[in-house]
């Protein structure tokens, strides 16, 4: 069996999602949640990198341009999801994401 | 002269004394009074200086104004002035002043009143004036407003109701009346009453308006018709009337009785007539009889009433019938048999007829209100008795107006009537006959009211507080018309010669059409 | 000589400045006011007999003179003055009477707080009458008579706090304007046939011959003449001035007026209009003679009215009790002779006894004022009597009226006049009937007249205001006297020896004959007056009554006849159940037909306006509304289910993302294996 580097790069960022939904599923602590989430975002940006990497015009750079902006989202992402675990904290004197129901509809 | 817009300004000048009442809301009612008062006694001097070069001879429109104003739709400002529109000019220039002298003593927002009346005159004099559909329209249906309002403010308990069931009534018509002017632009893509009146005496309105289908000549004829005929008011139109005059307030009431149900016999004779002489001649026969039921009918019914606004309503309708009595009868008569002499008589004597009953009705109604001002409010005939022995000068005012109300030679009211029966006898005599039921009628219930309420021993009163006779103001209001009565009445030839060759000129395009 | 014709309208035009004059002072200048007025009046004699030396001096028999009143079309109304023997007499005869007439106000009155007034209404019915006379146009000739009769209506009303008199007062307006409108249509009529309505305008006239002989050659419905239907047309006019049968009712009432408005207008001069009138348009009403294949003569007519009128009136006279009331119904008689007169061809008798009629009437009804006056307004005959004591002057003058008027012969005017009118009856070749009538009531004026005399003057006194009466002062009796004078000489004018009158009205110089010309109609019309009295005061003048309350003498012998005419038989009582019930119902029908029909047709259409509405409402509501309502209501509920799924759990978000994950690889793989 031949396995091409595409496919290498695709296992392995597949395995970073996977770990990242693990991580997201089973903790509890919701910094721990958003790091797993982080993972799984980048995991996508690995395919983006890979996809342009291995396609047929690799010149125009269209896969980094996506994975930069992806970045920076992810950044501001961070940085709001962090903000709300400290209103959540602020809130509830604790990060527990179980206790964290109130926003139900 | 006739660079100078006359016309214009008659019909105006109201408007601008409405304007000035608007705008000085700090007036006091004295104030108010005398300005409404002398604008509205702009038109009787404007019309006299119109009357010094007015040339009855001349049958076209004099002081003709024609400006274009809405050119896409072919819509012309014009104005003119013929013998009709003078005498109806003139009569509003008279009973306008008396209906506000009559609501001197009006003392809730005299200010206000003078205003609404003012409007009125104005549209009222509009109407007489135009001679192009749009604007005249405009000033037929504005007239509804200041209308209104007076009623519905000033009247009397059942005021609100009178003056809806009045204004439901008359727009109900003129919204016929506007369609069917729809349809007469869309036909002939003009509204000028010249040009209109030129395209119906050749016959080509009901050729354009039957080639928009073939019901078009019969509906358009019938939604001009009952727009006016609700406004004269014909029977068995006319039962907003005696409702609307009776609660409208007094001098609203010698207004619109004066004026107003002259506005729906200038209709049928500036508009219908010329518009519509074939449908006219056809539908005459059926007409006359409605005009012949307003005269009896009127009359009679004038008999049963307790109120005496409403008699003396009811007695308008009678006497309103006979001008389009006399209209219908000259209409109805074949070509082959056309009596030309009879048909210039009936002419003249419904516009005389219009004139006077301008006049009577007025006077009478002001006498109503004299009396119900005397009695707090209360107006039956068997409220009164033997209101002469304590007001002779009253009595004998009065008496003078009723007396013309019935038609007795010597006054105004016999030349009309006399005029209009001998047209009618000439073109139809059973209706003539059947008119002299009217007659009669007339004079049972104008005695019975004046024996009633003049004769007899005093009733009602106490000696501490004995009928007061006419006020300096009320001889004023009074004294004017009941002179006229009596000029009139002697020298009819002063209003006939006005217009009397524009009748000699109707009659003869009736003889050879 | 034109000039003269020109200005005839300052006759009446004296009374008329007179009653403007009287208008328009203040109430208390009261001998202003009559003395303007009496002025007036004689001013306006003074020129009525210088219209008459003119009238006899020139050969013309009509002088006119005419001018235009107003224009209609292409044609003029046109007025004018005619003076002719017939205008010029009458005129006479009015401002005459007139004068006295007032001048007996003068103390009639003397108490009365309108005074100013009364002289104010008499002068412009002066006006009016003497217009009516000088009018040389049917139309003129109609505006003055419909003003003679405001006048009369004002006059009758002159108490007009009686509630009897202000109701006398529209009842006779109102019953003459049902004859007037029968005038007005004739007159238009003539008008519409000869666009003209002059009497004479030099060969263009209504009355003269190119005109009349088209009217009566035409002919209209029934086959009747167009002249003969205008001709009855203008009776009913006449018919209802001059109290003819059946318009007669309202002019027994119109007594409850002052009595010299009774003497003045309601005797001798408004009411004989209508016999001027008739004889004015004589040459229109007999221009149907010359056929004799119509169905009937506008003049028969006249005849048989005049004949029904004379015997009526003459038959109630004999059961009324109150003294005006008696010479009313007395009038009423006397005009039907003269209507008769005319009907049978002689409009000069009529003219005749029209004149000398004026002033015994007149003499008559001062006479009944006078008496009146004394007695403290006691008119009823049965609480009078012997006043022939304390009333000299009054007696006898009002005894040369009632000889007068009963047509005793030979001294007394009544009896000329009345001769003629029987003469020429009896030489009527239609029938025998208005002859064999005017006989009949010649017997019953003689009986009722001596009724009157006797009750009034004779016996003694019943009521203490009777008793208390005495002679009235010179302003009243002397009034009297002259009238009496006239009452005896005027008779003299119309003589068969002198037949002055009659060449003069006719124009035709007639040859005197002998007085005793129809002596065998003589002898009975005579021997009828003889009977008359002499039964007359065989019931009531043998033994007057003593007491008020007894009965009348003739009502003892015939209780139901007597009833039924004291009741005037019943024609006020027919008319109130016919005409005055049809009139109420006219009035009740025309009244519901508004408030009803046409009332519930217009607020059926509002009805129907309403039900559109509610309809539509309610459409919109229950129907329309309601679903788009329910739709909601589920969009809502259905939301609010889902919601449930937001469990605000963020690890079931999570997990359920990740079956979605799943799901998707298992649908790439498996449609990746494609």
């Amino acid at each position: 069996m031949n396995v091409t580097p595409l496919q290498l790069c695709l296992l392995f960022s597949s395995a970073l999602f996977c770990i990242g939904l693990a991580g997201a599923l089973s903790r509890s602590n919701t910094i721990l949640v958003l790091l797993g989430v982080e993972l799984m975002l980048n995991a996508a940006n690995l395919n983006f990198i890979a996809f342009w990497r291995f396609s047929p015009s690799p010149a125009a750079s269209t896969g980094v341009i996506f994975v930069i902006f992806a970045i920076a989202v992810a950044a501001a992402e961070a940085a709001v999801g962090l903000a709300l675990v400290i209103a959540i904290y602020r809130h509830q004197k604790n990060i527990r994401l179980q206790d964290a129901t109130q926003l139900r509809g | 002269m006739s660079s100078f817009p006359l016309l214009s300004t008659i019909v105006f000048a109201p408007w601008l004394g409405a304007l000035v009442l608007g705008l000085l809301p700090g007036l006091s009612a004295r104030a108010s009074r005398i300005v409404a008062l002398v604008f509205s006694l702009s038109t009787l001097g404007l019309t006299l200086a119109a009357l010094g070069a007015f040339d009855p001879q001349n049958t076209n429109y004099q002081f003709a104004e024609n400006h274009p104003w809405i050119p896409a739709l072919n819509v012309h400002y014009h104005l003119g002035l013929d013998g009709l529109s003078l005498i109806l000019v003139a009569l509003t220039g008279l009973i306008a002043p008396a209906g506000l002298l009559a609501s001197w003593r009006q003392e809730r927002e005299p200010r206000f009143f003078g205003l609404l009346f003012l409007i009125l005159q104005g549209a009222a004099l509009g109407v007489f004036l135009a001679l192009d559909f749009f604007h005249w329209f405009l000033f037929w249906e504005l007239s509804l407003v200041p209308a209104f309002f007076l009623v519905k403010l000033w009247g009397g308990p059942d005021a609100a109701r009178a003056a809806y069931q009045f204004v439901i009534y008359t727009i109900g018509g003129s919204a016929f009346m506007l369609l069917a002017f729809a349809a007469i632009y869309v036909a002939t893509g003009t509204l000028d009453f010249t040009a209109l009146a030129q395209i119906g005496a050749d016959g080509a309105l009901a050729e354009n308006l039957s080639a928009l289908g073939g019901v078009w000549p019969k509906a358009v004829f019938l939604g001009v018709f009952l727009g006016l005929a609700v406004k004269v008011p014909l029977f068995p139109f006319h039962t907003w009337l005696p409702s609307t005059y009776a609660e409208a307030p007094t001098g609203a009431s010698m207004f619109l009785t004066g004026v107003m149900s002259k506005m729906g016999v200038y209709g049928f004779l500036r508009i219908l007539w010329p518009l519509f002489p074939a449908q006219l001649h056809a539908a005459a026969p059926w007409l006359l009889w409605l005009a012949l039921g307003g005269v009896v009918l009127g009359a009679f019914a004038a008999m049963r009433q307790t109120d005496l606004k409403r008699m003396v309503a009811y007695s308008s309708v009678n006497h309103v019938s006979y001008c389009l009595l006399a209209l219908f009868a000259v209409c109805g008569a074949s070509a082959a048999h056309s009596n030309p002499a009879a048909a210039a008589a009936a002419l003249s004597g419904a516009l005389l007829q219009a004139f006077n009953h301008g006049l009577s009705a007025a006077a009478l109604f002001f006498c109503i209100g004299v009396l119900e001002s005397r009695r707090s409010g209360h107006r039956g005939i068997n409220d009164f008795g033997g209101v002469r022995s304590s007001a002779p000068l009253f009595a004998g005012l009065c008496g003078v107006a009723m007396f013309s109300s019935l038609g007795l030679p010597g006054l105004n009211g016999f030349v009309g009537e006399f005029l209009i029966f001998r047209g009618v006898w000439g073109l139809a005599p059973w209706a003539a006959v059947v008119a002299c039921l009217g007659l009669f009628a007339t004079a049972y219930f104008l005695l019975t009211f004046w024996q009633q309420v003049f004769h007899g021993p005093a009733r009602h009163e106490s000696t501490t507080n004995p009928f007061r006779d006419l006020r300096a103001v009320e001889v004023l209001t009074m004294a004017p018309l009941v002179v006229l009565m009596l000029v009139f009445g002697v020298m009819p030839q002063l209003l006939t010669g006005w217009f009397n060759p524009l009748v000699t000129m109707w009659a003869r395009s009736l003889a050879s059409p | 000589m034109n000039f003269a014709v020109q200005h005839l309208w300052v006759i009446p035009a004296c009374p008329l400045l007179a009653a403007a004059i009287s208008f328009s002072v203040p109430r208390q200048n009261r001998r202003v006011s009559a003395g303007i007025a009496i002025a007036a009046m004689i001013a306006a004699f003074v020129f009525s007999t210088f219209a008459l030396r003119l009238a006899l001096a020139n050969p013309a028999l009509h002088q006119t003179f005419n001018f235009g009143w107003f224009d209609v079309g292409d044609s003029r109304v046109e007025l004018g003055w005619l003076l002719d023997p017939l205008t010029a007499v009458m005129c006479v005869m009015v401002s005459f009477v007139s004068s006295l007439i007032f001048i007996f106000s003068l103390g009639y009155l003397k108490e009365d707080a309108n005074f100013k007034q009364f002289f104010g209404y008499l002068s412009f019915f002066a006006a009016a009458m003497l217009g009516l006379l000088v009018a040389n146009s049917l139309l003129l000739l109609f505006i003055c008579w419909e003003l003679v009769g405001v006048a009369s209506y004002l006059l009758i009303g002159f108490w007009f706090h009686k509630p009897e008199a202000a109701a006398a007062a529209k009842k006779a307006f109102i019953t003459t304007r049902i004859g007037d409108l029968g005038f007005l249509l004739g007159l238009i009529w003539l008008y519409d046939r000869s666009g003209t309505l002059l009497f004479f305008d030099g060969g263009h006239g209504v009355l003269e011959s190119s005109v009349l002989s088209m009217l009566a050659v035409q002919t209209t419905i029934g086959g009747l003449a167009v002249s003969t239907a205008i001709g009855l047309l203008l009776f009913c006019g006449a018919a209802g001035k001059s109290g003819q049968f059946p318009l007669h009712v309202w002019l027994p009432d119109a007594m409850e007026g002052p009595t010299p408005v009774s003497a003045l207008i309601h005797a001798a001069t408004m009411v004989a209009a209508g016999v001027f009138l008739m004889a004015r348009v004589y040459p229109l009403m007999s221009a149907d003679q010359a056929f004799a294949s119509v169905p009937v003569h506008a003049l028969t007519v006249v005849a048989y009215v005049g004949a029904i009128t004379a015997l009526m009136g003459a038959c109630i006279a004999v059961a009324q009790n109150d003294l005006k009331r008696i010479l009313a119904f007395s009038t009423v008689s006397q005009l039907g002779y003269m209507m008769l007169a005319i009907g049978v061809g002689s409009w000069v008798a009529a003219i005749f006894h029209l004149l000398t009629h004026a002033f015994f009437k007149a003499l008559l009804f001062l006479g009944a004022g006078s008496v009146i006056h004394a007695s403290h307004h006691e008119q009823d005959i049965r609480k009078l009597g012997g006043l022939r004591g304390s009333m000299r002057t009054t007696f006898v003058t009002f005894g040369i009226g009632m000889m007068a008027l009963c047509g005793v012969p030979f001294l007394f005017s009544g009896f000329w006049s009345k001769e003629s009118i029987l003469h020429a009856a009896h030489e009527w070749d239609g029938s025998v009937v208005p002859f064999a009538v005017g006989l009949m009531a010649v017997v019953l004026t003689a009986f009722y007249m001596t009724r009157l005399m006797a009750e009034t003057f004779f016996g003694r006194s019943r009521s203490a205001a009777a008793e208390h009466a005495h002679e009235n002062s010179r302003v009243m009796t002397v009034p009297l006297v002259v009238l009496a004078v006239c009452a005896i000489a005027l008779g003299f004018i119309g003589t068969p020896a002198w037949p002055w009158l009659q060449s003069v009205l006719t124009g035709v110089r007639i040859e005197s004959t002998s007085i005793f010309a129809g002596g065998a109609l003589m002898g009975v019309s005579i021997l009828l007056v003889a009977v008359g009295i002499g039964s007359g005061w065989f019931l009531y003048g043998r033994r007057v009554r003593s007491l008020d309350t007894a009965p009348d003498a003739l009502g003892r012998l015939a209780p139901r006849l007597f009833r039924f005419l004291a009741e005037r038989m019943k024609f006020d009582a027919f008319y109130a159940a016919t005409v005055g019930r049809l009139n109420s119902i006219m009035a009740i029908l025309a009244d519901g037909f508004d408030r009803f029909i046409i009332g519930g047709f217009v607020s059926a259409i509002g009805w129907l306006g309403e039900l559109t509405g509610n309809i539509n409402r309610a459409t919109d509501e229950n129907a329309l509304n309601s679903g788009f309502n329910s739709v909601s209501e589920r969009i809502r509920a259905a939301g609010k289910s889902y919601s449930r799924a937001q469990t605000g759990e963020t690890h079931g978000y999570l997990r359920v993302l990740a079956l979605g994950f799943v799901v998707l690889v298992i649908l790439v793989l498996s449609g990746g294996a494609r």
